[in-house]
């Protein structure tokens, strides 16, 4: 079976001399389709830099990066984003809408930036996502009247949007109850079985790593 | 693009107060660059007009007669030319040059005329004037007169003349009353006084005498031929290339109105600087208002704009949304600064019908589509920068916030 991404002796440093902080130290990592992964470990062990590099929204100091056959390492700023939009969904801990705009706004950003224009077929798909996370009433509310949970659920139906074939999740019920927590993580679950979508999810969160098929630790910057 | 508009368009909605008084700000700018062109373009009309208005803009003449050197230019030797000053200048072959003259699209109006000096002479009283001989039906072809008349008519016979109203006050005389006119070729003729004037030009009232073409022939001994055509333009800023034109087509002398004028038109440069000074300050306040305010939306909307990165908008699309939101402010502000410019500017009459005092603004010299095209541009000049700063966020840096 072939990996859908891969790093291999991945290292990234921060800062130069003696101020020179490694927090990646030659970390390898592989996934494949449909996985739900956890990724684990305490802070400050490199999971964010780790999601930040496989996100393509920061580069590595050095090491090898491949997802679907693309060396992403070698691949410019114009490629990454451009890889980044239609292959790469996020869930941020602080779901990060877009304040002025309504949820299926939201939703539909990430096709409507890649086409230059809001179509019928994407607010279509738009109101099928938001009504699978079960905010069909809430369609046409700005982001700033919906609710923690709600917002995560909008941030989720974005991250799914182009349909991507990963979607990176930075500590996505750290900032929820408990409830709201597993409810999105049955809706990750559920999106992970029916669209074979796979789901890196960083959590300090056991119970929500036990959801998951694999976890994967960070310590010290080596995945072990 | 369209997509680019419509989150500029968010952007600039999400934010009603400041977005109106930013295009506000941009629209007294406007305001002023357009009041400050129509008065600029205004006040030179008006002088233009008060200077030009009666005097001819191009006058036609008979060439100087100065004797023709036989030696060559390059000789080298020093040449002291006497010009000819026996005979008056006169244009014997005026009627051949007339009808080609008045064929010219610019030329409004023509009048013959023959010109002299002499001596108005009442009882003891005498008085020095300059004499113009004019078509009868021509009296007012260049001065206003019919309009300066003050008492009489400018109905010319053969032993009339109309005169100005200090010249008339100095020698004691109204309408009806006859005085003697004495030429400098030593002919009299007892004349009627038809007409007085008032031109406000006191050289002119305290001066001028009008009598028919036929009087002057007789006063100044010239059987046939005369001294010169006045012209008038239908826009007296073609004057020097129509001067130029009826030289080099009759061979004659032509004379525009510049040239003897030279300091009003250094007085109207330098008025027309000092408004383009004053425009360009109201520019360069449009510009920095618009990149002070699309700077600090910039730094407000970081993580907005670290997000629609991570969401796979390219750094050209985020130029895109602020340079749009620039150009929006920059028409908006234009088109409304212009509106408020020409609604303030339409009350005042035209700087030709403006009353003594009055303010001479001109509406027709708004500049409006100059105003709203540089303001634009402005405005997208000044979200360049900003634009470029909101490309430059790292997402990385906001994502974590």
């Amino acid at each position: 079976m072939s990996a859908l991404l891969e790093v291999r002796d991945l290292v990234k440093t921060y800062g130069e001399g003696e101020a020179e902080t490694r927090v990646l130290r030659g970390l390898d990592l592989r996934l494949d389709s449909a996985e739900l992964v956890a990724l684990l470990g305490p802070s400050g062990s490199g999971k964010s830099t780790l999601l930040t590099i496989l996100g393509t929204l920061m580069r590595p100091t050095s090491g090898e990066h491949e997802m679907l056959g693309e060396d992403l390492t070698r691949a410019g700023d114009r490629e990454l984003t451009e890889f980044r939009n239609r292959h790469i969904g996020f869930v941020f801990q602080f779901h990060h809408l877009l304040p002025d705009f309504t949820a299926l706004e939201n939703v539909i950003f990430p096709l409507s930036v890649q086409l230059g224009r809001e179509t019928k077929a994407a607010r279509e798909r738009g109101r099928e996502l938001l009504a699978r996370v079960g905010l069909e009433h809430r369609m046409d509310y700005l982001a700033t009247k919906l609710s923690g949970g709600q917002k995560q659920r909008v941030a989720i139906a974005r991250a799914l949007m182009n349909q991507p074939e990963l979607v990176l999740a930075d500590e996505p019920t750290g900032n929820l109850d408990r409830e709201s927590a597993m409810q999105v993580m049955e809706l990750i679950g559920e999106i992970n079985r029916n669209e074979k979508t796979t789901f890196l999810i960083s959590t300090h969160d056991e119970k929500i790593a036990e959801i998951c098929s694999r976890q994967i630790r960070v310590v010290d910057g080596l995945t072990q | 693009m369209l997509y680019g508009l419509k989150i500029a368009l968010r952007y600039l909605t999400a934010n009603k107060g400041q977005t109106g008084l930013l295009i506000a700000g941009v629209a007294v700018g406007v305001f002023v660059f357009i009041f400050m062109s129509a008065l600029i373009g205004g006040l030179a009309v008006f002088l233009v007009q008060r200077t030009v208005g009666d005097i001819a803009h191009v006058t036609v003449e008979a060439p100087s007669r100065d004797p023709a050197s036989l030696l060559p230019p390059d000789v080298g030797a020093l040449v002291a030319e006497q010009r000819a000053t026996n005979q008056r200048q006169q244009l014997r072959t005026a009627d051949a040059f007339l009808p080609l003259i008045e064929a010219l699209p610019e030329v409004a109006v023509t009048s013959q005329q023959i010109v002299g000096n002499g001596f108005m002479v009442r009882g003891v009283v005498t008085a020095p004037v300059s004499v113009t001989g004019v078509e009868t039906d021509k009296v007012s072809a260049i001065a206003d007169i019919e309009k300066a008349l003050q008492d009489g008519s400018t109905d010319l016979a053969n032993s009339s003349v109309i005169m100005g109203s200090t010249l008339a006050s100095d020698l004691g005389v109204s309408v009806g009353q006859v005085v003697r006119l004495q030429s400098d070729q030593d002919v009299e003729r007892p004349l009627v006084v038809s007409g007085i004037f008032e031109l406000g030009v006191e050289a002119l009232d305290a001066r001028s005498a009008f009598v028919s073409l036929s009087t002057a022939r007789t006063l100044f001994n010239l059987p046939q031929g005369i001294s010169r055509i006045e012209i008038k333009l239908s826009d007296l800023n073609q004057a020097p290339p129509v001067a130029r034109r009826i030289a080099n087509e009759t061979g004659l002398k032509a004379t525009p109105w510049t040239e003897g004028n030279s300091q009003l038109l250094d007085g109207l440069r330098a008025q027309a600087n000092s408004g383009n000074l004053i425009k360009a300050f109201a520019l360069i306040t449009i510009v920095i208002g618009v990149a002070s305010a699309l700077l600090l939306s910039t730094y407000r909307r970081r993580p907005e704009i670290g997000i629609m990165r991570a969401m796979g908008a390219s750094r050209g699309f985020v130029i895109l949304v602020f340079v749009t939101q620039g150009a929006l402010i920059g028409l908006l502000g234009g088109l409304i600064g212009a509106g408020l410019g020409y609604a303030a500017l339409l009350p005042f009459p035209v700087p030709e019908l403006a009353p003594p005092g009055g303010l001479p603004v001109d509406v027709r010299q708004g500049a409006y589509g100059l105003a709203i095209s540089l303001t634009a541009i402005g405005a997208i000049l000044a979200s360049i920068l900003p634009a470029r700063a909101a490309a430059r966020v790292d997402p990385v840096s906001v994502i974590g916030q």
